[in-house]
């Protein structure tokens, strides 16, 4: 039996080749599983009694907002390992996340705005679920914008680490606003303790979906980090020989 | 049902195709733009070994 030395793959150079491949597979997965998913949403399951056919929205809407709180939460993992272990890979990996949690953010609000307005009557309210997210954006963009204000990648590294880590205390207030606060946002539609309030075949197309985002988040953030990698470890050695392999 | 009237989304399709269609649009950006950044680093890192 052959045992692998995973911590080889704290490595930036051999992270990049591994990476690279995890890209390609990740890609291929989340294609498949958005054209199931959107397949499903958008013809399979029937339209709803009370919302009619605007409901759909709701199959972009819940993952991307999912994936929102879930990638800043790997990513302040990342800065929490970066911070305390002085590990360069681990803050490249959350510098790499950045971007995507915040583009899910962007979707999630803007499918909720356009979800509001025929459910609600509303493009936007300060309700307590859509404030919070939208600081969770204004988190990406501050952590993205300090990365970019500081020249020094290490010094960068460590700021931004403390800024994401102090923002994780905006997640439980998103997630549980709708319990918090009695405002315009509908409660959870899916709980792990209890049944789902909704048909089979509309809690299949939003897991789908959300299998979809997941997986595009992981081979869009491998691509970014090899990139990263790459900007960062310019001087090393190794990039030169690496830089192109695939 | 005709084509015309899946895509109206019973007077909804404003807001359902509004919805998937920035999804879309934000999503494939992404892509092209993180494919243009590891061609541009790998470029710039060529050029730093022939140095």
């Amino acid at each position: 039996m052959t045992s692998i030395n995973w911590a080889r793959y704290a490595s930036p150079a051999s992270f990049f080749p591994l990476a690279g491949q995890l890209a390609r597979w990740f890609g291929v997965a989340a294609a498949v599983l958005v054209v199931a998913g959107l397949w499903i949403g958008l013809v399979v399951a029937p339209t709803d009694a009370q919302q009619g056919e605007a409901y759909r929205i709701i199959f972009i809407h819940v993952p991307a907002a999912w994936m929102s709180m879930f990638l800043y939460a790997v990513m302040a993992g990342w800065c929490a390992v970066s911070l305390t272990l002085n590990a360069r890979l681990s803050a490249m990996m959350a510098q790499a996340l950045a971007p995507t949690g915040a583009l899910f953010t962007v979707i999630a609000l803007w499918s909720g705005s356009l979800w509001g307005r025929p459910a609600w009557g509303t493009y936007w309210a300060w309700d307590a679920r859509m404030t919070s997210e939208l600081i969770l954006l204004f988190l990406y963009f501050g952590y993205m914008a300090l990365r970019h204000a500081i020249d020094d990648p290490r010094r960068a590294d460590r700021a931004s680490a403390v800024l994401a880590l102090v923002g994780v205390v905006n997640l439980p207030i998103i997630y549980f606003s709708v319990k918090w606060w009695n405002t315009l946002h509908q409660g959870a539609s899916v709980s792990l303790t209890s049944a789902p309030k909704m048909a089979a075949t509309m809690l299949a197309g939003m897991l789908v979906m959300a299998f979809a985002a997941w997986f595009y988040s992981i081979a869009v953030t491998l691509t970014r980090v090899r990139a990263v990698i790459l900007e960062r470890e310019r001087r090393a050695a190794w990039v030169g020989q690496l830089a192109g392999a695939q | 049902m005709s084509l015309a009237e899946y895509f109206a989304m019973g007077g909804n399709g404003f807001y359902v195709w509004g919805a998937f269609g920035m999804a879309a649009l934000l999503i494939a950006v992404e892509i092209i733009a993180v494919r243009a950044r590891l061609k541009a680093a790998r470029e710039a890192a060529r050029g730093e070994d022939d140095r």
